[in-house]
């Protein structure tokens, strides 16, 4: 015999299950969201990432999904797996149309990503169950408040969530400030550089997280934000079958009817209505237009530089025995090494 | 009114070295404003334990607030204290480290106060600013200057019209010094229970440990770095043979430490540790700006790369254009020779 029931104790719900005449205590089902950021991929830039005008060259830096942000995900899926009935949704911020640059923090023109649903994507090809892209032209120019205060608004539409989890930090901007100021906005907790969710049980998640020189455990209760460390668990890779599933679903604003995927895309969503994927505007999330962007930002780009070092006149020197022990000989009667 | 603040870190009793580098470089801006530098420590069982570590660096005031439940460090609690302390005393700069205590409380504390906050900054100054917008002119902001876009670009940053400006800082990129100048040194122990609410302490830390450093990458004289040209975690070990001949340390670029051939402790960079030490051996790095940009200062620079056209070359005293398998065993052959 198995039996279902839901019982409330304090302010929770724990869902039971009676099974082989024992009981099962379940964690209700979590809301779970994934704060995702489409970035260019920063950390392999090569020789031709910079003009020879000294500008960035948007075209060598592919875009991809943040690092950390798919540290964040891959921990969502697994609650996802361990608690039945949880829901994982990916929550993004793109430009209104593909390829348009925005400022954004620390006055860095981001890539316009060139599918600005593509996050969305690859949280679903991973195992997410839905997905919202937030793009305006009211959040141009947004620092990390700004994006916090659209991201909190975004969050508070979609209602009811249990746990929000993102990267620590994205690459191209490095600050970790979105999380703690998604939180601060929320009236939530929040656990920063989290490695692991160990458990949930009675609302509450235990977290060991990385700290300076070393490591900690931490309770916090739900609802909260959490931001993952890049040394947690690898993602999982794509699924074949989610890939089949949702490889035509896009963002009305990506849909452009003469492309193979705009076509598909109309015509398959008539059927299917989990291909066309949320996308929200200011107005839809009940945003406030005065706390997006640039004149919700308080901090000002006033300048900014290509770094220039200072050349030196370097001593050119082969692998030789000769020149490597002269080398050594040098620096050790200069008394630089000693 | 509009002091410098200085947010004091500590494990247990042990104050953090950022900290103490950080008011280093509060006193002075405040020095420069004709301002007071206050710090604002918070823990368990710090009074009387915790004074001597920071005044010396030229404090006029201390607010250190000793209770229960503040240390290990909390995000919530610890909030509550510079939110509701900057209320009152309006500071016009808070400083905190880049750590991973000041990464997670500077955010919450800047959107609490809507002010702005940048992170990681690598210079700090004392400017004016024209709002090209606006039209309006601001004396004496502060410049927050710091690597953005992988460390390939530098942006100062302002913040004209919230306050406090914010700004975290790493560890090591700012130096510490005694204050030669006469402080107030004034210390005062608020009442814990004024500040924070008692809801703040829901977040319950169930194992604390920290292990003391296992090296001394940031003070060590010779610092031997490797990159992605070491090939493997493997190729790593002769650099640690080349810095224990030395007696140096061993430093990696954000590649090698991607790759995984070396522990993300010894980061050299923006994103790591930033190093001053009087040699500094590049082993198979090509200089990536964001790693260059944490060891430019280096006395003395030598670059062992195959590629005698690697951007680390231009900033090296000498190159020696050879394979690291082949360079690195004769740069400990023959110190080993030649040393005594």
């Amino acid at each position: 015999m198995r039996l279902y029931f839901a019982v409330k104790e304090k302010s929770c719900i724990f869902a039971a299950k009676f099974e082989n005449e024992k009981f099962y205590f379940m964690t209700k089902p979590l809301k779970i969201v994934v704060l995702a950021k489409q970035v260019p991929d920063t950390r392999n830039v090569g020789k031709d990432a910079m003009t020879p005008e000294g500008t960035v060259n948007r075209a060598a830096l592919p875009a991809i999904f943040n690092p950390e942000d798919l540290n964040a995900l891959e921990q969502a899926l697994r609650l996802k797996e361990q608690i039945q009935g949880s829901t994982v949704g990916v929550l993004t911020m793109g430009p209104p149309r593909a390829g348009e640059i925005i400022g954004s923090t620390v006055g860095v023109l981001t890539m316009g990503p060139p599918r600005a649903g593509e996050i969305i994507r690859q949280g679903l090809f991973r195992g997410a169950d839905t997905g919202w892209l937030l793009t305006d032209r009211l959040f141009a120019g947004a620092d990390t408040l700004a994006t916090s205060y659209a991201l909190a608004t975004a969050i508070k539409k979609i209602g009811d969530v249990d746990i929000v989890i993102g990267g620590r930090q994205a690459i191209d901007g490095d600050t970790a400030q979105v999380g703690p100021q998604v939180a601060q906005k929320l009236g939530l907790n929040q656990v920063t550089y989290a490695e692991e969710i160990l458990k949930i049980e009675n609302n509450i998640a235990t977290i060991r997280r990385h700290i300076d020189g070393g490591v900690e455990t931490v309770e916090v209760p739900l609802p909260c934000v959490i931001t993952v460390n890049g040394s947690a668990a690898p993602c999982r890779p794509c699924n074949a079958k989610l890939v089949m599933k949702y490889k035509y679903a896009m963002c009305p604003l990506e849909v452009d009817a003469n492309s193979e995927f705009g076509i598909r895309n109309v015509e398959l969503s008539k059927t299917r209505p989990y291909l066309t994927l949320n996308q929200w505007s200011v107005a839809d999330v009940d945003g406030d237009p005065n706390q997006c962007g640039l004149s919700g930002s308080p901090t000002k780009v006033k300048t900014v530089q290509n770094i220039v070092f200072q050349a030196k006149e370097s001593k050119t020197l082969t692998a030789s025995d000769s020149d490597v022990e002269g080398l050594i000989k040098e620096l050790l009667e200069e008394k630089i090494i000693g | 009114m509009n002091n410098v603040f200085v947010y004091i870190e500590t494990e247990g009793t042990q104050v953090a070295e950022v900290s103490q580098e950080l008011l280093t470089k509060g006193r002075k801006l405040a020095d420069q404003l004709g301002v007071e530098l206050h710090a604002v420590v918070a823990g368990t069982g710090i009074k009387g334990k915790v004074e001597d570590q920071i005044l010396p660096y030229g404090v006029d005031k201390l607010f250190a607030f000793d209770d229960e439940g503040l240390f290990p460090y909390t995000s919530a609690p610890h909030t509550d204290i510079l939110v509701n302390l900057f209320k009152e005393e309006q500071p016009q700069i808070c400083l905190m480290g880049a750590t991973v205590i000041g990464r997670d409380l500077g955010p919450r504390v800047s959107s609490s106060l809507t002010s702005g906050l940048t992170a990681d900054c690598t210079q700090l100054e004392i400017g004016d600013f024209d709002d090209v917008k606006t039209k309006k002119h601001y004396d004496n902001l502060l410049y927050q200057i710091r690597p953005a876009f992988g460390g390939n670009i530098v942006a100062t940053i302002v913040n004209p019209d919230h306050r406090p400006q914010m700004a975290t800082v790493r560890s090591g990129v700012m130096q510490k010094a005694i204050y030669e100048g006469k402080a107030k040194n004034e210390v005062v122990y608020p009442e814990v229970s004024k500040y924070v609410s008692p809801e703040a302490y829901v977040v319950k830390v169930l194992d604390h440990h920290v292990e003391a450093a296992k090296h001394n990458l940031k003070g060590s004289p010779i610092v031997v770095a490797g990159g992605y040209g070491m090939g493997s975690k493997e190729g790593f070990d002769m650099l640690f043979e080349l810095a224990k001949v030395l007696h140096g340390e061993v430093g990696a670029s954000r590649a090698a430490v991607d790759a995984g051939f070396c522990d993300n402790d010894r980061q050299i960079g923006q994103t790591g540790v930033t190093v001053h030490p009087k040699v500094y051996i590049a082993c198979g790095i090509s200089g990536q700006i964001q790693h260059i940009a944490g060891m430019q200062d280096s006395k003395i620079i030598i670059s062992v790369n195959s590629d005698p056209d690697a951007p680390i070359n231009k900033i090296a005293d000498y190159v020696i254009v050879g394979t690291v398998e082949e360079v690195v065993p004769k740069l400990i052959k023959y110190y080993k020779q030649n040393s005594k």
